[in-house]
């Protein structure tokens, strides 16, 4: 019992923290990249404070709901896009031997499965809001998931194929160093769909900020606005976590893998995170019908290769 | 009653009155957020019922996908904000009609086919290894069936949706260009 209340509250500080840490590296690597400086003072070393300023400047403001707006599912629309990763969270592994909150047989499925509600956060908000700049944020929304989810889903397949399991503890358990070139793809795939699913640049047509505003979060402000963003970060934990655990072999590292497991999972999920942002900063906006084309004419037909490759290479060699 | 079955009962009036709220509710988009509920208490009546890989499914393609797909095609086609006066079919009636109909058939056939029996509930009767075990081993002749069904109706879709590969021969087939011409002038 006591172990079951300590591990939940490891989650919900991780789960406090980590996005805000994605949050300010963001902040830091972009204007590093793109040789701006952006507030250096608040707190002294590199404005490290600012973020907390920034909160607190959210928290102030006045919390608006448009006047024709939909109140009840406008107000919800925020707990709906942030609770999933949260619930993500509980089933991934960060060491061997039950470092995770669930243990469950079905890990992987479920993970996938909440990850696919919080979008309709997503889409609430931009039909709630009565604005037609939201609207098509959000039928732009929808329209990426439903492309986006079936790669998704056939990669992690893969990984889960290739380790004869779907808990999210085995296939670390199962993995392999040579795991890295034959389930390459399939990584890719898995990584790149994530993020469309995410939202994040250059997936971001939903939400581009010059065409449409800022799609679904057109009409919010203050704290419904703050958990749009933090479900943001959270979302980009959960992705690289994810992919760490299904491709990357988790807490294995190169040394002390049952005492250091936790540290070789959070470096590797750090490693990806600083992808997500450098990725942000170096390509631009993809056009909707590009996105539509990535998704359905690379990203499926290059996730069911890597499928067939994974189930014959598990026949004849397993 | 064991918790078990209280908690069961209880996902039941979640699913029935969710259910009961999409067809009464006026706002169009409502209803598609209430089939959520109803399709969430659903996997949870699954997980009560230790079938983990159904619910978990059941998560993944009807809230997941279903509702999504739902929700585009309500906001492409029309999705007003407030209430619609025109949401009630003149045909709703008869509706109930043949849902009660059908509930009282299936509710009969279900009430005498297994009269007070019991099945025992095992935890991980519903994982992953015992169902891909019983699917790909004892019923495999009927999952694949299935599967050259779901094919046939994809290829219908793609047969119906395209115009240019003979489908679609009355409205234009793709071979008449020189006549829609004539007719988009006039119109």
């Amino acid at each position: 019992m006591l172990e079951i209340v300590g591990k939940l509250v490891l989650v919900a500080a991780a789960f406090a923290l980590l996005p805000l840490l994605v949050g300010q590296a963001e902040h830091k690597v972009m204007a590093h990249m793109q040789g701006r400086l952006g507030p250096m003072y608040a707190g002294g070393f590199h404005g490290w404070a600012q973020l907390v300023a920034d909160g607190v400047k959210f928290a102030q403001k006045e919390d608006v709901v448009p006047r024709d707006a939909d109140r009840w599912v406008f107000k919800l629309a925020p707990g709906v896009a942030l609770v999933p990763y949260l619930l993500v969270l509980l089933v991934v592994p960060v060491g061997p031997d039950g470092q995770v909150v669930l243990d469950l047989g079905l890990g992987l499925f479920f993970a996938l499965a909440v990850m696919g509600v919080g979008v309709i956060g997503a889409i609430m908000a931009g039909w709630a809001s009565a604005n037609k700049y939201a609207l098509l944020g959000g039928m732009r929304v929808a329209a990426q998931l439903m492309s986006y989810e079936l790669p998704m889903v056939f990669a992690a397949s893969s990984s889960a194929m290739a380790a004869g399991t779907v808990s999210l503890t085995g296939i670390p358990e199962e993995w392999r160093w040579y795991w890295l070139p034959w389930q390459a793809v399939g990584a890719v795939v898995f990584f790149v769909a994530g993020l469309a699913e995410l939202r994040r640049p250059p997936f971001d047509m939903p939400v581009a900020d010059s065409e449409i505003i800022f799609g679904p979060y057109t009409e919010y402000g203050g704290l419904r606005f703050a958990l749009f963003l933090l479900a943001e970060y959270a979302g980009i934990v959960v992705l690289c976590a994810l992919t760490t655990v299904l491709f990357l072999g988790g807490w294995k590292g190169p040394f002390l893998n049952t005492e250091l497991g936790w540290l070789w999972t959070l470096a590797k999920v750090g490693v990806l995170a600083f992808v997500v942002i450098w990725l942000r900063v170096s390509y631009p906006r993809m056009r909707e019908d590009q996105l539509q084309k990535l998704a359905w004419a690379y990203l499926v037909p290059l996730s069911l290769a890597q499928l067939a490759l994974t189930g014959v290479l598990k026949v004849a060699f397993g | 009653m064991s918790g078990q079955e209280v908690v069961f009962a209880l996902l039941g009036v979640v699913a029935v009155g969710a259910g009961i709220m999409v067809v009464t509710t006026r706002q169009l988009v409502h209803a598609a957020l209430w089939l959520v509920v109803t399709f969430g208490a659903l996997a949870g009546g699954y997980l009560v019922l230790t079938a983990e890989f159904v619910a978990w499914v059941q998560v993944l393609i009807y809230v997941g996908a279903v509702v999504v797909l739902l929700l585009f095609g309500i906001m492409l086609t029309r999705a007003p904000i407030g209430e619609s006066a025109d949401l009630d079919s003149g045909n709703r009636w008869v509706a109930a009609g043949v849902a009660l109909a059908t509930a009282a058939v299936l509710v009969t056939v279900m009430a005498m086919g297994f009269r007070d029996d019991r099945m025992p509930l095992k935890a991980g009767g519903g994982s992953a290894d015992e169902l891909g075990a019983s699917v790909f081993r004892t019923w495999v002749l009927p999952f694949e069936v299935l599967s050259v069904l779901l094919l046939a109706s994809l290829v219908g879709a793609i047969v119906l949706s395209r115009t240019d590969i003979g489908g679609g021969a009355d409205i234009g087939g793709g071979t008449d260009i020189g006549g829609r011409a004539d007719e988009e002038g006039g119109a």
